[in-house]
């Protein structure tokens, strides 16, 4: 069977995009010839940075014939239908379709339309303009002389040529002919840019990849990676040292290289003073190198690695002076930063304000960052506040959740005063992403409580499903702290995620909260602390005063003030600390309602992550349903409950409970539905039977052993008194009648049934389990 | 080989000439410097304003950019406040401005079987030019060296043809091939001894005066008057110059000296910046200001014989 080999071979493409594009490229050709009726046995893509590549082995060399029946109009109907008719299925003349009758219809005309098959190379020819012209690149481009006029081709960089051959390999293969504004369909490559730059014809994938491969191109990215792995871990090796390994950048470096050649730089020991994380970052994000340690394991080597594209004429010996230069450079910067950083800023007169606010001490370099971020007034959210303002709330919400976590409620105060301090340090300026980590460090550095420093790096997670949750109390409170902040800032405003818009990473935020709460054992009315506490009330407040004139005008007054090169000239006592005194506490009910509501759609927003990371972790979602009510705040509780029900549910007594209570369920709502009276109780007067009485008794008895077990958070012991129902429930159902000739005993027993619903309710609505 | 002195890799005038001679064989015309103050070459009228319309253009020249925020006193040895770039132009772009790119580092000693020379994805965009466009960083052995840009649009307006600018850094550019570490110890002139000038002897003490000036001195209240009057002026003479509706003054009279006033604006509001008058929210719509003028400008431009208007009324 055929082969057909494709080639786009472009200006470079940039890394990030070559895995998706070349796999984009496999779907969209293996789909396009299978609709158009192809059948294939396998496909492979590859890439460098100047070439998609596309193997397709086993391709039919022609689509199957299609024979289709078309029904038209009956012999009689009107010409119009049947001119309609004939143009639809391609006839000449009416003469040409069959005459079929039909008893019920009667006489009608019928079409043969008759497919024949097309011949591979035809088909190929016509889909991949197509394809190629509507390839899914994130960003595209025109160029050249055919961007004069509207409508020319957009690639990601420009396209140079394309290679097209296809044929079974028994035969010389053809060049299948398609041509695209201007790029002709070929047999003709070309190599490595600067080893082997001349143009090398092609008949098929193997020979393809084996010229290639003499170009000095490595065609296939797995390839490249291993080399580059290897080459490094074998160069480390050799001196000493260790890779200090980085997929993302592996990826990246390997999608930079069609010939890959590792070398090893060096830099100065003086830098190795810097943290190794600023280290490591600034030699891959800007150099694209990898950091090697000591083989011991501790901190970095004063070397790293580099990956060129070519064998060097002096064997890289140029190539190490100049990236060693540019990254002597770098981290020169970085030093720089690093040591600034723990030194004074200027003005720091400027700061005493700020300093008051959030009791900072201005001698500590960490203490001056975060009175400078609130100083400066930056934006947290324009409708939201200042990060300072946002500081200010997490302080107060992390103190208020201390007690409940465990931790020293001034230690979570100083944690959290200090926990985006490090925002304003010129190390987080140029690396975004070592914020926390970098507060850590300057705040180990002027000697503040371990719990302290650790929840400055800590307190942003866990990020997502897989990150780790902190385990120091101090930690989880400030974590808490500031991604409730975070969800009731954005819910109070309105700004919640819709279907995948998720801008400001809310449900990642929520998801924090419950594996925080649920992986520490936090037990807390969430509502408690997102409805009704003094922190959301000064939120509420809060957003009525920025909305206030007197907010803007305090802005306004504030950010003419003129200080050093700064963002937003802001300072002074905003917000929380400058309410005026004369605001009405007693807030309008309406204000009231808006809190409550807002709240539950938070909780309901909760339930949703709840219910999402339950599932994963084995629960079955009918039992979290039949456990989570609107309601439902405690987190931990609903996790628990599930729990110890899915427990109770696998034992045989919890099955024919089950089976009993649903039994119950339904008689008494086929009756409800009917009309019949249900007593509004028991009337212990008119119980007749053995069973009936105990039964009564038994629910009287769970009643209470439920209630009080889940007062006592034990969840296990509520399902062990329900349990205890299993046995008088099944010999009610079996020696006695609900539905008695006498009214009132009939809506005696119908209520003791509704008793079995509302005492097992306490627990769980068992209405909504399965089974 | 060139005389001693005008080598590119010991000579900073001699990496200028170099360039100039190899795209002027390659048939630019080789410009001088802009006469007004500006941030990147780009800014040029021979790119932006030529970037736009039909008709072809090749162009190269050395360009003095100020970038006020970058000034460090002279003391940073990367960090300048006033550098020069190379910048070439050619529209429509040819298919092979990848190789004549390479050619010309080869040109200037860069020899690609010694060196890494690597395209690294970088897209372009000029907020305030209105412009983008898609291309690379330049880097040789691990340093970006040139910025490699196909102008999708200029001026908010659509290039057709594109065109391809290759913008060179060309202190650093020279420091590298002249192993110098400091961009004060490049030798300027390509002599030794006595007659040896340096970057430094030259440049030295205007890093230190601009500097002040930029973050110190400049006054800012008479730089944001001559914002409002260059914004206000660049769009009277675009009013003045416009077609009317009489049909024998179809083409813009007055659109070069424009948007001159628009490059001023811009300028200023870097000055502006660098003296930390202008906040975050103020920003933005300084931005959006000079690009409603080079928009503006652009628009006219395309109604004026070099923006092609004559062609388009022929067709």
């Amino acid at each position: 069977m055929p082969d057909l080999l494709l080639e786009l071979r472009s200006e470079e493409i940039p890394a990030r995009m070559q895995r998706k594009a070349a796999g984009d490229l496999r779907k969209l050709v293996t789909d396009a010839l299978v609709d158009a009726g192809l059948t294939y046995e396998g496909a492979q893509e590859y890439w460098t940075p100047r070439r998609l590549t596309l193997d397709i082995r086993g391709l039919t060399a022609k689509s199957a014939d299609l024979k289709e029946e078309r029904k038209g109009p009956r012999t009689d109907a009107p010409e119009k239908a049947i001119e309609g008719f004939l143009r639809g299925a391609g006839l000449a003349s009416i003469d040409q379709a069959k005459i079929v009758s039909d008893p019920k219809k009667g006489e009608f005309y019928v079409a043969i339309i008759e497919k024949p098959g097309r011949a591979a190379e035809a088909i190929i020819a016509d889909v991949m303009p197509g394809i190629i012209r509507d390839f899914p690149w994130p960003k595209s481009m025109r160029w050249g002389r055919a961007s004069a006029k509207p409508g020319s081709l957009r690639w990601v960089r420009p396209l140079q040529s394309i290679v097209c051959t296809f044929g079974p390999e028994t035969e010389e293969p053809v060049v299948v002919d398609f041509e695209i504004d201007g790029i002709r369909a070929g047999n003709v490559t070309y190599g490595h840019r600067f080893h082997d730059p001349d143009a090398i014809t092609v008949r098929r994938f193997d020979d393809y990849a084996d010229k290639l491969m003499k170009a000095k191109v490595v065609l296939d990215p797995a390839r490249r990676k291993e080399i580059i792995a290897t080459d490094a871990k074998n160069l480390a090796f050799a001196s000493g040292l260790e890779l200090v390994e980085d997929e993302a950048l592996l990826e990246e470096v390997s999608g930079l290289v069609e010939w890959p050649v590792v070398l090893m730089g060096s830099f100065d020991e003086a830098f190795l003073s810097i943290p190794p994380e600023v280290i490591r970052l600034t030699i891959k994000a800007n150099q694209k190198c990898f950091v090697l340690r000591p083989q011991s394991g501790e901190g970095l080597a004063n070397r790293f690695i580099l990956v060129a594209n070519i064998e060097a004429s002096d064997g890289g010996k140029e190539i190490i002076y100049g990236n060693g230069k540019v990254v002597r450079a770098r981290l020169s910067d970085a030093l720089y930063f690093w040591q600034s950083d723990q030194g004074d800023l200027p003005d720091l007169d400027m700061l005493t304000a700020s300093a008051e606010k959030f009791g900072l001490d201005l001698k500590k370099p960490l203490d001056q960052r975060m009175a400078k971020l609130d100083h400066l007034g930056v934006t947290f959210h324009a409708k939201l506040g200042t990060q300072g303002e946002r500081v200010e709330r997490i302080r107060r919400l992390a103190r208020e959740l201390a007690p409940i976590v465990g931790a020293d409620p001034d230690l979570a105060d100083r944690a959290a005063v200090l926990a985006k301090a490090d925002l304003t340090t010129d190390a987080v300026g140029e690396f975004p992403e070592l914020q926390g980590l970098m507060g850590r460090r300057y705040a180990e550095l002027q000697g503040e409580n371990p719990a302290v420093a650790a929840a400055i790096e800590d307190h942003y997670k866990p990020l997502g499903p897989t990150d780790t949750v902190p385990r120091d109390p101090v930690t989880i409170a400030v974590a808490l702290a500031d991604k409730l902040d975070l969800l009731v800032g954005f819910w109070a405003i309105d700004e919640k995620p819709t279907g995948s818009k998720d801008p400001y990473a809310l449900r990642r935020a929520a998801l924090g909260v419950i594996r925080l709460v649920l992986e520490n054992g936090v037990s807390t009315n969430l509502m408690d602390i997102l409805g009704y506490n003094s922190y959301t009330m000064h939120f509420f407040d809060f957003l009525d005063y920025i909305a206030s004139d007197r907010y803007a005008e305090e802005r306004f007054n504030k950010s003419n003030v003129r200080g050093q090169r700064s963002e937003l000239l802001l300072h002074g006592e905003l917000a929380l600390h400058g309410r005026d005194p004369s605001f009405d506490h007693s807030a309008s009910k309406y204000e009231h309602d808006r809190e409550r509501l807002t709240g539950l759609d938070l909780l309901s927003f909760f339930h949703d992550r709840l219910k999402v990371y339950l599932r994963d972790q084995g629960a079955r979602h009918d039992l979290i349903d039949a456990v989570i009510t609107p309601e439902a705040d405690d987190l931990l509780a609903v996790s628990q409950r599930v729990q110890a029900l899915g427990q109770l549910l696998e034992t045989e007594e919890g099955k024919n409970l089950l089976a009993g209570t649903k039994r119950a369920a339904n008689i008494l709502a086929a009756e409800e539905k009917k009309g019949t009276v249900v007593a509004d109780a028991v009337d212990p007067a008119l119980l007749r039977t053995n069973e009936e009485k105990q039964l009564f008794n038994a629910v009287i008895q769970t009643e209470s052993e439920a209630g009080q077990a889940i007062q006592n958070e034990d969840y296990s012991a509520a399902m062990r008194a329900l349990a205890a129902l299993r046995e008088p429930i099944d010999s009610f159902f079996e020696h006695v009648l609900v539905n008695d000739e006498d009214a009132s005993v009939r809506a005696n027993r119908l209520a003791l049934l509704a008793r079995i619903r509302s005492a097992t309710a306490q627990v769980a609505d068992f209405s909504r389990i399965v089974g | 080989m060139t005389t001693d002195h005008m080598n590119p890799t010991r000579s900073f005038q001699g990496l200028i000439l170099t360039l100039h001679n190899y795209w002027a064989s390659y048939g630019c015309v080789v410009l001088q410097p802009y006469d007004m103050e500006v941030g990147a070459g780009t800014f040029h009228p021979a790119t932006t304003l030529r970037a736009l319309g039909p008709k072809p253009w090749n162009a190269a020249y050395v360009q003095p950019s100020r970038r006020p925020t970058d000034g460090r006193y002279g003391e940073n040895p990367n960090r300048l406040q006033h550098y020069y770039q190379y910048q070439v132009i050619l529209k429509p772009s040819p298919p092979n401005l990848q190789e004549l790119y390479l050619g010309s580092l080869k040109a200037i000693g860069l020899d690609p079987m010694l060196h890494d020379i690597r395209f690294v994805e970088d897209d372009w965009e000029s907020p305030t030019l209105g412009a983008w466009g898609l291309g690379w960083e330049c880097w040789c052995d691990g340093m970006e060296v040139s910025q490699f840009t196909y102008f999708q649009q200029v001026c908010g307006i659509e290039c057709a043809p594109v065109a391809g600018e290759l913008t060179y850094g060309l202190e650093r550019l020279a420091m590298y091939v002249q192993g110098v570490d400091s961009v004060y110890d490049l030798n300027f002139n390509g002599r030794e001894g006595d007659e040896k000038v340096t970057y430094g002897d030259i440049f030295l003490q205007a890093e230190q005066e601009y500097s002040r000036h930029n973050f110190e001195f400049a006054n800012t209240k008479m730089l944001l008057k001559h914002f409002e009057d260059a914004e206000a002026e660049c769009q009277a003479l675009l009013q003045a110059g416009a077609p009317g509706d009489n049909s024998n003054q179809r083409l813009h009279k007055c659109v070069l000296p424009a948007y001159d006033q628009c490059i001023k604006a811009s300028h200023i509001f870097n000055l502006l910046d660098a003296r930390g008058v202008i906040s975050v929210t103020e920003r933005q719509s300084y931005i959006l200001r000079v690009r409603n003028l080079s928009k503006a400008c652009g628009e006219a431009f395309l109604l004026t014989d070099a923006g092609g208007a004559s062609i388009a009324a022929a067709a």
